[in-house]
Order: structure tokens, then C-alpha cells, then sequence
């Protein structure tokens, strides 16, 4: 039997709507954060190479370019850890209906600039305002 | 046409093919990524300073050293599954979609292993 070539997805244009930008930022905070994890690993490796190495790659992180690409990051964390866990309440089955979606979905936006701040802030107090 | 007979195609090879324990696996590393990521935030913001004598003291207590070791290697396989969907959903031509896969897991297990040996110098007391 000839099998006709079926339309792959996403095949429909939907109007736009700000739930699906939300969704799309989950995609691009996770693919940030991926780069994150890089930062993450180049700055242990460096504290595992010995005190000279670490104190070059703190200098580094401590660059205005570094210090944005780190508030990315604090940003991208906080955004994708409330919106994984507004998902996992999906997968359960909760919070589907229009109203509950379009509410946790503000709660994460607002929730995630204030909690990326946050972060931020106490993060860098952590550090002595190193890095 | 195939040989194998629809209910094969369908129980082990069929359209959905073994998507549901790599969904699995992304939402149980999920949440272990919540836990260890907010644990990572907390030992950073309680640091005390950000000089080599601050990290090698933190991560030479078992706990830490091993939860950091947790940390780099959930995240990696979350990010690895992460960007495989995404990797999938973007890169159309079969072969480059391989390639691009291939290079992606490739530098996160490295990535991960280098992480994973950092951390356990610095616990073994290597690390000067």
C-alpha cells in the first residue's frame, strides 16, 4: 500500500498567544542553561586544578561579559525550575484548564525575574562579590 | 514492506518507538535537578568568599563532594536529553541530525567526566 507523505508537526499555525511564549522560553532557558552547565564544569575544573588556575578562571567569570552571561544563567534557572515544576504538574493532570494555565503561567514569569534577582544577589553575597 | 507483523511495529517499533522512558528519565531527572540545583544555590550564597581555600573547604566534606558529583552528572543527562529533543525538532536531514547528536554527546560526556574528576580531587585532597 502507497503511503502518501504525511504533514509532520508542527503543521498548523496557532494564533499567538503569551502561553506560547512561555512554552518556547522553557526550550531556550533549558538550551542556556545546557551552556550553563559548561560555565559550571570550567569553574570546578579550574578549582580542581589548583589554587593558580582557579584565581585566573574567577578573574574571567569576573568580566562584565561573564557577569552577564551569569545572570542569564541565574535568570534561566529560575525560569525553567518554576516552569519544569508548573509542567510536572501537568504531566500529573492538573492545572489544565484555560484560567489555572494562563495564572501559573504569569506566577512563573513574575516568579522568575524576582527569584533570578534574587538568586543573583545572594549568590554574589555568597561569594564575597567575587563572581 | 515489512515483515514484521503490525503488533510488533506497534509494542516495540511503532510510531512512538522508546519515547516514553526518555520522557521518564527527563521528568525523574527534573526533579532531582531541582533539589541538587537549589542545593548548589544555598552552598554558593553560604560560601563565605569565593577564594580557592572557600570551594576546596566546601567540597571536602563528603556530602557536598558527593552531591556535587550528583549535580554534574544529573545535569548532563538532563541537558544530554534536553537538547536531543531539541536537536531533533530542528535539525531536519537525517545524517546532520546524527552528526550534530553525536558532537553534542560527545563534548557533555566529556564535560561530565571532567566535572565529575574536579570534584573528586578536590575531595581527595589533590587539588593544591
Amino acid at each position: 500500500m502507497a503511503q502518501r507523505a504525511r504533514p509532520l508537526s508542527p503543521f498548523l499555525h496557532y494564533r499567538w498567544q503569551y502561553t506560547n511564549t512561555l512554552s518556547i522560553l522553557h526550550r531556550i532557558t533549558g538550551v542556556l542553561l545546557s551552556l550553563g552547565f559548561l560555565l559550571l564544569v570550567y569553574w570546578l575544573a579550574a578549582a580542581g586544578s589548583g589554587a593558580e588556575r582557579y584565581a585566573a578562571a574567577v578573574d574571567t567569570l569576573g568580566s562584565p561579559l561573564a557577569q552577564l552571561v551569569l545572570l542569564g544563567t541565574a535568570f534561566s534557572f529560575c525560569y525553567h525550575l518554576l516552569n519544569g515544576v508548573r509542567h510536572l504538574f501537568f504531566d500529573l493532570g492538573h492545572g489544565f484548564e484555560l484560567q489555572t494555565a494562563r495564572r501559573s503561567g504569569w506566577a512563573v514569569a513574575v516568579g522568575a525575574v524576582a527569584l533570578g534577582v534574587v538568586v543573583w544577589l545572594v549568590v554574589r553575597a555568597g561569594l564575597g562579590g567575587a563572581a | 514492506m515489512s515483515l514484521r507483523s503490525p503488533l510488533r511495529r506497534v509494542t516495540y517499533l511503532g510510531s512512538a518507538k522508546g519515547g516514553s522512558s526518555h520522557w521518564f528519565a527527563q521528568r525523574v531527572t527534573a526533579v532531582a535537578l531541582a533539589l541538587l540545583g537549589l542545593w548548589l544555590c544555598f552552598s554558593l550564597a553560604t560560601l563565605g568568599g569565593a577564594s580557592h581555600q572557600h570551594v576546596v573547604a566546601w567540597l571536602s566534606s563528603p556530602v557536598a563532594a558527593a552531591l556535587a558529583v550528583l549535580l554534574v552528572l544529573v545535569a548532563a543527562w538532563h541537558a544530554l536529553l534536553g537538547l536531543q529533543v531539541v536537536i531533533e525538532d530542528y535539525v531536519g536531514d537525517k545524517g546532520r541530525r546524527m552528526a550534530v547528536l553525536l558532537v553534542v554527546k560527545f563534548a557533555f560526556a566529556v564535560a561530565a567526566v571532567i566535572g565529575v574528576l574536579a570534584v573528586l580531587r578536590i575531595a581527595f585532597g589533590v587539588a593544591a
